[in-house]
């Protein structure tokens, strides 16, 4: 049953951020950095947590899921430790998939070439 | 002087014409678009959920399981773009392979194996983020403003 509300709240924010790139003419770039800055604004009100809660991967993998693990490590953090949490929480969550998409990339850009 | 009725001959081929070529401009391919990118970004999605539920059921919480899904989906992109079979999701989906966490790990391995003839340090090293790098920045920028205020106003 998780599958298919993590494919049906997945497909609407990926259609959601389609419609902006045909309507409003944007790059797919300005249209990740649109919702990763609005993954943390909902992430402040609150309102992220619970579509995660409802939805879990739906929610998590979109970029803007990546924006509100942002916002929530720095929040964790900071209720934990004060202040300074906020700054070291913020790659809480996301710093190993960072880490990650690093290391492979580098290896593979040694070992492969792009097709032309 | 030009045979009125002539003109309207003309006005009716006209209006006829434009009838006959409007049925064939393409559609804008606005629903098209759409669908795939939620039946793809949906996917992605729900093997995104495979990959959480797995983690879960062998004993993290799901705070704990976050992470290691999201570097699994980010090594399996990983894998799709060097085999450039990322590219053609993407020239299928769009937005449906752009916005899951897996077409942000593709924009880094992608501009790695792209500028890697720029050099690897200059080239691959600087400009591995070229597209990642404004959503790293502009997430961490209003994801920290955002719970600093959360934080100052509990």
């Amino acid at each position: 049953m998780n599958y298919l509300i993590a494919f049906l709240v997945g497909g609407a924010i990926c259609a959601l951020a389609q419609l902006l790139i045909d309507v409003l003419k944007l790059q797919p770039a300005q249209v990740m950095v649109l919702f990763v800055a609005a993954g943390a604004v909902l992430s402040g009100i609150g309102a992220y947590e619970r579509l995660i809660e409802f939805a879990q991967a739906g929610a998590l993998i979109p970029v803007s899921g990546f924006g509100h693990s942002i916002a929530r490590g720095a929040l964790m953090e900071a209720e934990r430790i004060g202040f300074l949490g906020l700054f070291t929480g913020a790659f809480e969550f996301t710093g190993g998939g960072i880490a990650v998409a690093v290391l492979l990339a580098a290896a593979i850009a040694v070992i492969a070439s792009p097709k032309a | 002087m030009p045979n009125p009725s002539k003109r309207k001959h003309n006005a009716n081929e006209q209006a006829k014409y434009q009838r006959i070529a409007s049925a064939h401009v393409p559609k804008p391919p606005l629903a098209r678009n759409l669908v795939t990118a939620f039946a793809v970004g949906g996917i992605i999605c729900a093997v995104g959920q495979g990959v959480l539920n797995y983690f879960v059921s062998s004993g993290m919480t799901f705070d704990e399981a976050i992470a290691p899904t999201l570097c699994v989906m980010i090594a399996l992109s990983a894998l799709l773009t060097a085999t450039s079979i990322y590219h053609h999701i993407g020239e299928f989906a769009g937005a449906g392979a752009a916005i899951p966490i897996t077409g942000f790990a593709n924009t880094i391995v992608a501009a790695a194996m792209d500028f890697k003839r720029e050099g690897y340090i200059l080239g691959m090293g600087a400009k591995m983020f070229i597209i990642a790098g404004p959503v790293i920045v502009y997430g961490v920028v209003s994801g920290v403003i955002v719970s600093a205020i959360r934080w100052l106003s509990r």
